[in-house]
C-alpha cells in the first residue's frame, strides 16, 4: 500500500515543502481563512476539500501568488513567499476554466511558459514534445483550443502547467467541466502523471469522491478552518467529528448519551423504547455526556431475523429502496420514527431480492462498526 | 423560411424607406446630367469626373483622411488604456467618478466641446490647423473607443491573464501577449468607430480648424451655403460607398470567423 511506504507527515524529521503558519486572510470584514496552519510535503497529492465558500480556493490562490495573506506566513521550501508575484514563483496552476490562450495553438500554449524563461528553441521544442507525449496529445499540437474536445482541453491545460517542471502544481477543480465517465478516467491519468513526474500536487475540489480517489492526504475545510487533515481511509473510517462524518460519504447519525461500561466500551441510550447501543471509543467520554454515533450504511447488515449474538440490533420496516445497480440502499423506519440506512450488495438478480417495501427487518452492526463522537 | 406577415412587411418597408429614401435620392441625383440639382436631365457620370479636378475638395479630403487616421489611432491607444484601468484596475479612490467622467463626452453637446477646445487652444497659443483638429477629435472619440473596449474586457475571462502571469509573464508582457491579441477585434472596431466619427465631424472641426486646414465636412457645408451643386452629390455618394463597403466587410469578416469557430467546436465534440 502506498500509505505505508509514503507517509512523510508521520516522520518528525521530514521538512515540509509548503508551510502555512497561522495564516489569516480577510477580504474587507469577511474572514476567508482563519488562523490556519498546515504542512504539505514533497511528492504529496494533497486535496483541499470543502463546500463552496469554505476558503479552499483562497488557499490555492495564496499559493499561486494571486492573493497575499493578511497575517501569518507561507513558506515554500523554507522560504517565505508572501509578496512574491506569481511570475517569480516555482509554482504553476491549472485553472478551473483551463484558461487556454484561444489565439495560440496547443503547441504554442504549452511552449508559452518555456519561452518566457528565454530557453533555447530546440530545448523548448523537446520539452513541448515530451509534454504532448505525456498527455497523449501528439496529434493535436497544431490545433487551436476551440478545435479540440473538452477532455483534450483539460489535458492541454495540464501539459501547459507541467511544462516548466514546477516544484508545486496547483489544480483548481480540474475535472469540474468533465462528465462523470471521463472524470473517472482522468482521475487515474492524473495520479499516473503525478507519480511519473514526482511533482507535488495540491488539488481543490468539492467532490469528496474525487478527493478520496486521487489524494494521499485530504484536508476537510469549513468556514476558513481545517476540520480534519488525514489520509482518505482515516477521513472515512475515523472522522474526528460529526461535520467530517456527515460531509464524506453517506452516514447514519444517532444522537444519544454515553455511559462507560467496560474497557473503552460505552453504552448509548438514545431513544425511548429502543434498546441501548454499544460502541467503542479510544477518546474518553464522561458518563452521561451527549454523543453522536456515526454508522456507514455499508456497515449495517439487514436480515429477516434477529442475528444471534448481535451486539447492536434494531427492528423496523422497509420504507424505501434505492436501487443503484451494484448495491441497494434500504431506508428502514424504526418504531421510534428514526430512519436508518443500510446498504447491501445485489448479488442476486432484482426479481429474487429478499426484501421489499413494508417488510419487517432487523438491522445490526458490530461494536466497532460505528464511530462514537463527542457531542 | 417563414414568410413575413403583412403587418411585419409593412413595418419593415416603412422603417427602411424612412432611413434610406433621402440617401437614395442623393445618389440618384449625383448621376444627373443637369447642372440644376432638382431637375432631372438624363444619366451622366460627369460630376464624378469634375470632382477629380477640384483641387479644393481634394485638399480637404486629404486633410480629413490625415486627421481621421491620426486621431483615431491616438484615441484607440488612450481609450484602450483607460478601459483597461477602469475594468481591471484595483479599486482606487474616485474610480466610480472616473468611469462616469469618461462617458460624459458622449452626451456633452458638441458645440460645448468645440468651444471649450477652442478656448484652450487660444489660451495656450496653439495655432489652429491639422494638429488642433487631431487633438480635438482624439478627445471626443477616445471615450467611444473605451466604451467598446471595456465592454469586451468585462466579458474577458480574467484567469487568462492570471495564467499568463503564472507562466512567467510580467504584467506588461501578459497584456501584450495575451490580453491584446484577444481583445484585438474590439480594439479594431473601436478604431473604425473613431475613424468614422472623425470623418463625419463638422461641429468640433469648425471650431478647431484654421485657415490652413479645412476638412471635407466643413468644405461641403460651406459650399452648400452657396447652393447645392451636383458635385456635392457625387462626393457624398462616394463617401456613402466607402462607408458601406467598410461596414459590410467588417461584419462579413467577424461573422465568418464566428461561424468557422462554431463548426470547429462541433466537430471537436463529435470526434471525442
Amino acid at each position: 500500500m502506498q500509505s505505508t511506504i509514503f507517509a512523510p507527515w508521520e516522520d518528525p524529521e521530514a521538512k515540509p515543502l509548503i508551510r502555512f503558519q497561522n495564516v489569516t486572510k480577510r477580504f474587507g470584514t469577511f474572514t476567508a481563512i482563519d488562523d490556519l496552519s498546515l504542512d504539505i510535503y514533497e511528492k504529496e497529492f494533497f486535496a483541499l476539500l470543502g463546500p463552496s465558500g469554505c476558503g479552499k480556493t483562497t488557499m490555492m490562490r495564496m499559493l499561486g501568488g494571486f492573493e497575499n495573506p493578511t497575517e501569518g506566513r507561507i513558506e515554500l521550501a523554507g522560504k517565505d513567499i508572501s509578496g512574491v508575484p506569481p511570475n517569480k514563483r516555482a509554482v504553476n496552476m491549472m485553472f478551473q476554466s483551463y484558461a487556454l490562450f484561444p489565439h495560440l495553438s496547443v503547441w504554442d500554449n504549452i511552449a508559452f511558459g518555456l519561452r518566457r524563461d528565454g530557453r533555447p528553441k530546440d530545448e523548448v521544442a523537446a520539452r513541448v514534445a515530451e509534454m504532448l507525449k505525456l498527455t497523449r496529445l501528439e496529434k493535436f499540437g497544431r490545433r487551436k483550443p476551440h478545435q479540440i474536445s473538452g477532455g483534450q482541453r483539460q489535458r492541454v491545460a495540464l501539459a501547459r502547467s507541467l511544462a516548466k517542471a514546477p516544484k508545486l502544481l496547483l489544480l483548481d477543480e480540474p475535472m469540474g467541466a468533465l462528465d462523470k465517465k471521463l472524470r473517472q478516467d482522468t482521475q487515474f491519468e492524473l495520479m499516473d502523471i503525478q507519480e511519473k513526474t514526482g511533482t507535488t500536487f495540491v488539488i481543490v475540489t468539492h467532490d469528496q469522491e474525487e478527493a478520496m480517489t486521487v489524494a494521499s492526504r485530504v484536508a476537510v475545510m469549513d468556514e476558513g478552518k481545517l476540520i480534519q487533515v488525514a489520509t482518505p481511509d482515516r477521513i472515512y473510517e475515523s472522522p474526528e467529528n460529526v461535520y467530517v462524518a456527515d460531509f464524506i460519504g453517506d452516514v447514519n447519525i444517532i444522537e444519544g448519551r454515553a455511559t462507560l461500561e467496560g474497557e473503552e466500551t460505552y453504552r448509548i441510550d438514545w431513544a425511548e423504547g429502543e434498546a441501548p447501543l454499544r460502541a467503542t471509543s479510544s477518546t474518553r467520554l464522561d458518563n452521561g455526556q451527549s454523543c453522536f454515533l456515526a454508522i456507514r450504511p455499508e456497515k449495517v447488515t439487514i436480515s429477516p431475523e434477529r442475528p444471534e449474538g448481535a451486539v447492536n440490533a434494531v427492528h423496523g420496516k422497509v420504507l424505501d429502496i434505492a436501487y443503484l445497480g451494484n448495491i441497494s440502499t434500504y431506508h428502514v423506519e424504526l418504531a421510534s420514527g428514526t430512519v436508518i440506512k443500510a446498504q447491501a450488495a445485489n448479488t442476486r438478480r432484482i426479481s429474487r431480492r429478499s426484501f421489499t417495501w413494508e417488510d419487517p427487518v432487523w438491522l445490526s452492526w458490530t461494536v466497532t462498526g460505528g464511530v462514537l463522537l463527542a457531542g | 423560411m417563414n414568410r413575413l406577415s403583412w403587418f411585419n412587411t409593412v413595418s419593415l418597408t416603412l422603417g427602411f424607406a424612412f432611413l434610406y429614401i433621402p440617401m437614395l435620392i442623393l445618389v440618384i441625383y449625383s448621376f444627373n446630367a443637369s447642372k440644376l440639382v432638382t431637375v432631372w436631365a438624363g444619366f451622366s457620370t460627369r460630376w464624378y469626373g469634375e470632382l477629380l479636378h477640384n483641387e479644393a475638395f481634394l485638399d480637404a479630403a486629404w486633410v480629413t483622411l490625415k486627421v481621421a487616421v491620426f486621431s483615431s489611432s491616438i484615441a484607440t491607444v488612450l481609450g484602450t488604456m483607460a478601459a483597461y484601468v477602469l475594468v481591471r484596475g484595483s479599486r482606487f479612490p474616485g474610480r466610480t467618478l472616473f468611469s462616469g467622467m469618461i462617458y460624459a463626452p458622449l452626451v456633452m453637446p458638441e458645440v460645448i466641446t468645440g468651444l471649450s477646445l477652442l478656448l484652450l487652444f487660444i489660451g495656450i497659443g496653439l495655432d489652429r490647423g491639422v494638429l488642433t483638429i487631431v487633438l480635438a477629435h482624439t478627445t471626443f472619440s477616445m471615450c467611444y473607443v473605451s466604451v467598446v473596449v471595456s465592454s469586451r474586457l468585462i466579458s474577458f475571462d480574467k484567469s487568462l491573464e492570471e495564467a499568463a502571469l503564472d507562466l512567467g509573464c510580467s504584467p506588461a508582457q501578459a497584456f501584450r501577449l495575451v490580453t491584446l491579441p484577444i481583445i484585438a477585434p474590439a480594439v479594431i472596431s473601436g478604431w473604425l468607430l473613431a475613424f468614422t466619427l472623425s470623418l463625419d465631424d463638422l461641429v468640433i472641426a469648425s471650431f478647431t480648424a484654421g485657415p490652413s486646414a479645412t476638412t471635407l465636412p466643413i468644405k461641403i457645408f460651406s459650399s452648400i451655403r452657396l447652393g447645392v451643386s451636383p458635385e456635392i452629390n457625387a462626393l457624398s455618394t462616394v463617401m456613402i460607398a466607402i462607408v458601406a463597403v467598410g461596414v459590410i466587410a467588417a461584419s462579413l469578416v467577424s461573422k465568418r470567423s464566428l461561424v468557422r469557430q462554431k463548426k470547429d467546436e462541433q466537430a471537436a465534440e463529435r470526434a471525442q
